[in-house]
């Protein structure tokens, strides 16, 4: 029951990360959106490891550890985005991803 | 009582989520979306995912927080206009999303029943890999392949990070910004010894129960900068040999290790089953080293020209 | 034909593609300075030897080999697999990263360490490691790790020389390949939760057309679509690979899109074979259509050179989509079919080295001229015979002129378009062709025009790099059957 709970709450965590992916023009309003949109996915990973408990785990290992290395590699992928950001700001005086 | 606990969760987390995406204020943006890292975190121990639990407390809300609030105080210095984005664009937008997410819904509501499941086939492999814990398994057994290939995602990270500084700093410190408070150099006199012997606990730990060298190497590396915040250790230059070292340690002992496993085991990245947990053991030792470096470094940015640091 | 998923002999080979670089990759990080560059050249030299070696086993076996790591069997464990389109890659990419690696070495071999050079160094050799673990991945959750990968070797390769303008390029790259992944991620996760299984080869006999499936691979599409730059999700690529350096855009524009349109042709043609029968492959043939018409109209409209080129890299990789449709279709498993899928990789491959020859000579004319306009060229055919030949030669593959590979790929795609009754795909084709003509002729006229001033002559090492690109692109044509039948080594069907 709270595993399907959990998934509805994936699927609409990861609407409104796309959403304000698209719409959001400033970039780190962008990285915080795909953060959202980012901890839906892996909320569903987990929701997937949980529905597969059995035995005397309380979930399938094999998706948590997927979401252990995606955690990493969505960490490295924000950090190089800031990074980024804040040498174009420095450099231009903007924080922006159009030429106007 | 527990399904109220996950509601409330699970409806705290949408309008948290909401916040950071439409708020209108960017620091309560951030702040919005730091409280979401942490309600993550309670909801992995509702789902059972005690490993996850730990690595989201560790990197998800708490460092990406730290690095979003940083990069916020910087750019507040830039013009900060956020400019709305056309009225058709948003209907799409929201059109779009809202076709995804409700295809979405109605497919997990939609799966197969009973689940599918790893769990025989994990537990039947257990035991060869001398761990107790089939999280660690996967990650360093049976999907091990994914892990080395995470740490040079990692390394390439940083290297990205290192490439956007202006060609006059290479070489140099990353900036660290010092702040000589009195409490802050007791606590950071005080608390580094104690993460040290915390990440390497957790390490040793995680071979039978959660934990694991990515959360000790978090830990460390969060100590590591509350020593440089207060003044006590120095950033490292990036050209520094025993940097690169300590970055590459981890990864290259993995790859050497799984080398060995042609002659030990028979296969790449297999661990002869008398000596697998020793084996796993002297990988993720300075894996915390590297990852923990890392870390911290990915967090202080691009090294910075000598005047400024 | 069902493959058993164990180790095959040469599969040992598969492990050392991957570990080389890997190990190339942190030693050169360690060592630094100059040092980076040798290592780099080590790697990319065995990188060479070893996709032939696979692609000799592959042909030797007529089958895929597969090697299983650390022993563990699917779905607890990840198989590595090479199939024909695998090897036939490798060595593509290889030999490419070879040829930019010769030309590099003037720009990036300061005495002492420099930011760039390091980068570029480092950053080369991942990406041979990356572009390898996309050819062999057979594990969903691998190949999203092996995409990651390309990602954080790709974004800083824009951004190079830390010039404000690819500075935003980099980032806005950036977003679009994220949303690309978690996409893919979202994916994924449907197909384990589906399943309990990640492997290409276990899925498919898994799946029967539930709903969980068909959402998660058009996920996984979509982003992979936004990755690839298909029209009209494409606004990030001319900026990001016009104004890198020179070597950094022609690995970017020759391999790192091919890697993403690889794994599309995994989703639908080795994961649901059932897919490219559908609807959903017109809907991406249509796409394919539409980059080849609006890539080559705003590649006639460029004024600079390098934004020409990667205009064209819109159009052309267009025609690889039209595979999509074509390789199945109504004589699906027939000759016309097998036509279909050689073309399309050929279009792969003979883009890839012709691409990557005109940008290598791009940036040679613009070291000559002091600019990339396109107008300002006149005398350069003077100053750089060879280059300008090279590009020249480059150019006639893009634009499907006989002996070339890319002209043996456009006339299997366009017979196969016509026996199958799509001939709507060979009238965009045709189009596709004169436009790509005139954009061409516009560069040569321009180089080859008697300039007022006589430009100085420019050394020859580095345009003969650019000549044997185009050349392996021109031989692709003259080659005898022998590799349209390794493309087909491993291929599955519905």
């Amino acid at each position: 029951m709270s595993a399907d709970l959990y998934g509805l709450c994936g699927a609409a965590l990861v609407g409104i990360g796309l959403y304000g992916l698209i719409v959001q023009p400033h970039p780190l309003r962008k990285i915080l959106a795909f953060n959202i949109l980012g901890g839906g996915v892996f909320l569903l990973f987990g929701v997937f490891a949980r529905r597969g408990a059995a035995l005397s785990l309380p979930g399938d290992p094999v998706p948590q550890a997927l979401l252990i290395t995606g955690l990493v590699v969505s960490f490295a992928a924000t950090a190089l985005a800031v990074a980024l950001l804040l040498r174009l700001a420095a450099e231009t005086g903007r924080a922006r991803l159009d030429d106007e | 009582m527990s399904l109220g606990l996950d509601l409330l969760l699970a409806a705290l987390m949408l309008g948290l989520a909401g916040w950071t995406v439409l708020g209108r204020d960017m620091f309560a943006a951030i702040a919005a979306f730091i409280a979401y890292g942490l309600l993550l975190g309670i909801v992995w121990v509702r789902v059972g995912a005690l490993d996850v639990a730990l690595t989201e407390a560790a990197v998800g809300g708490g460092v990406t927080g730290g690095l979003l609030i940083a990069a916020w105080a910087r750019l507040r210095a830039t013009a900060m206009v956020e400019r709305k984005a056309g009225a058709g664009l948003a209907v799409l937008a929201a059109l779009a999303s809202l076709g995804v997410a409700v295809l979405l819904a109605a497919v997990v509501l939609h799966l197969p029943q009973p689940a599918p499941t790893l769990v025989p086939e994990a537990m039947a492999n257990l035991a060869p890999t001398g761990l107790g814990n089939p999280v660690s398994a996967t990650l360093m057994a049976w999907r091990a392949l994914d892990t080395l290939l995470e740490k040079l995602v990692l390394l390439l990270a940083l290297l990205g990070i290192w490439s956007v500084a202006p060609d006059a700093a290479w070489g140099a410190r990353p900036a660290a910004s010092v702040d000589r408070d009195g409490a802050l150099t007791f606590l950071a006199q005080f608390l580094p010894p104690v993460g040290v012997v915390v990440g390497i606990y957790t390490v040793w730990t995680s071979a039978d129960a959660p934990g694991g060298a990515f959360q000790g190497g978090t830990i460390l590396a969060a100590m590591w900068l509350l020593a440089v915040r207060a003044g006590l250790a120095d950033l490292p230059r990036v050209a520094s040999r025993w940097l690169r070292l300590a970055l590459v340690a981890g990864p290259a002992v993995f790859l050497a290790v799984g080398l060995a496993g042609f002659v030990l085991a028979g296969h790449f990245l297999a661990y002869p089953e008398a000596v697998a947990k020793p084996l796993i053991v002297l990988i993720e030792a300075p894996m915390i080293l590297s990852i923990g470096v890392s870390l911290a470094l990915m967090v202080a940015g691009p090294p910075v020209p000598k005047g400024d640091a | 034909m069902t493959e058993l998923l164990s180790n095959t002999p040469g599969g040992t080979l598969l492990v050392f593609a991957l570990v080389v670089p890997a190990a190339g990759l942190m030693l050169a990080f360690l060592a630094g300075g100059r040092a980076a560059m040798r290592v780099a050249f080590a790697v990319v030299a065995v990188q060479l030897g070893l996709s032939i070696a696979i692609a000799r086993a592959v042909w030797d076996s007529g089958a895929a080999l597969i090697y299983l790591a650390g022993g563990w069997r699917p779905p607890l464990g990840i198989a590595l697999r090479a199939d024909g389109i695998s090897a036939a890659m490798m060595v593509m990419t290889a030999i490419v990263l070879a040829a930019v690696a010769l030309y590099a070495r003037t720009n990036f071999s300061a005495a002492t360490e420099r930011r760039a050079d390091l980068t570029f160094w480092c950053l080369l050799i991942a990406l041979s490691g990356a572009m390898n673990a996309v050819f062999l991945g057979n594990d969903l959750f691998n190949l999203y790790v092996a995409l990651e990968l390309l990602t954080f070797v790709a974004v800083p390769l824009v951004c190079l020389d830390g010039k404000p303008a690819t500075l935003q390029a980099a980032l806005r790259y950036l977003l679009f390949a994220l949303i690309g992944s978690v996409l893919y991620l979202l994916g994924v996760a449907l197909f384990y939760g589906a399943y309990a299984a990640l492997d290409i080869t276990l899925l498919r006999g898994r799946i029967h057309g539930e709903p969980a499936a068909y959402l998660a691979v058009a996920l996984m599409t979509a982003g992979l679509l936004a990755k690839t730059a298909l029209f009209p999700l494409h606004l990030w690529l001319p900026p990001a690979h016009a104004d890198a350096p020179p070597a950094a855009s022609a690995v970017l524009s020759a391999l790192v899109v091919k890697a993403k349109f690889f794994l599309i042709l995994r989703l639908w043609f080795a994961l649901m074979p059932t897919l490219a029968e559908g609807p959903g492959a017109d809907l991406l043939g249509a796409l394919g259509a539409g980059a080849i018409l609006f890539g080559s109209a705003l590649a006639l409209r460029q004024a600079r050179l390098k934004l020409l080129i990667a205009y064209s890299t819109l159009a052309q990789l267009g025609y690889l989509f039209l595979m999509i449709p074509l390789a199945t279709g109504p004589v699906n498993w027939l000759f016309w079919s097998a036509g279909a899928w050689t073309g399309g990789m050929f279009q792969a491959i003979a883009h890839g080295f012709a691409k990557a020859a005109m940008f290598l000579a791009a940036g040679l004319m613009a070291e000559v001229a002091g600019h990339d306009r396109i107008a300002g060229l006149a005398g350069i055919g003077r100053a750089l015979p060879v280059a300008t030949l090279g590009f020249a030669l480059g150019g006639l593959s893009l634009l499907g002129v006989p002996p070339s590979g890319g002209f043996l790929a456009k006339w299997l795609l366009l017979t196969a378009s016509i026996a199958e009754g799509q001939w709507w795909w060979a009238v965009v084709m045709l189009i596709g062709g004169a436009m790509a003509g005139g954009y061409i002729f516009r560069v040569l006229a321009n180089t080859l025009a008697d300039s007022p001033a006589p430009l100085p002559v420019a050394p020859r090492g580095r345009q003969y790099v650019v000549l044997a690109l185009a050349l392996c692109s021109l031989a692709l044509g003259l080659l005898p059957a022998g590799p349209s039948a390794l493309l087909q080594i491993g291929r599955v069907g519905p």
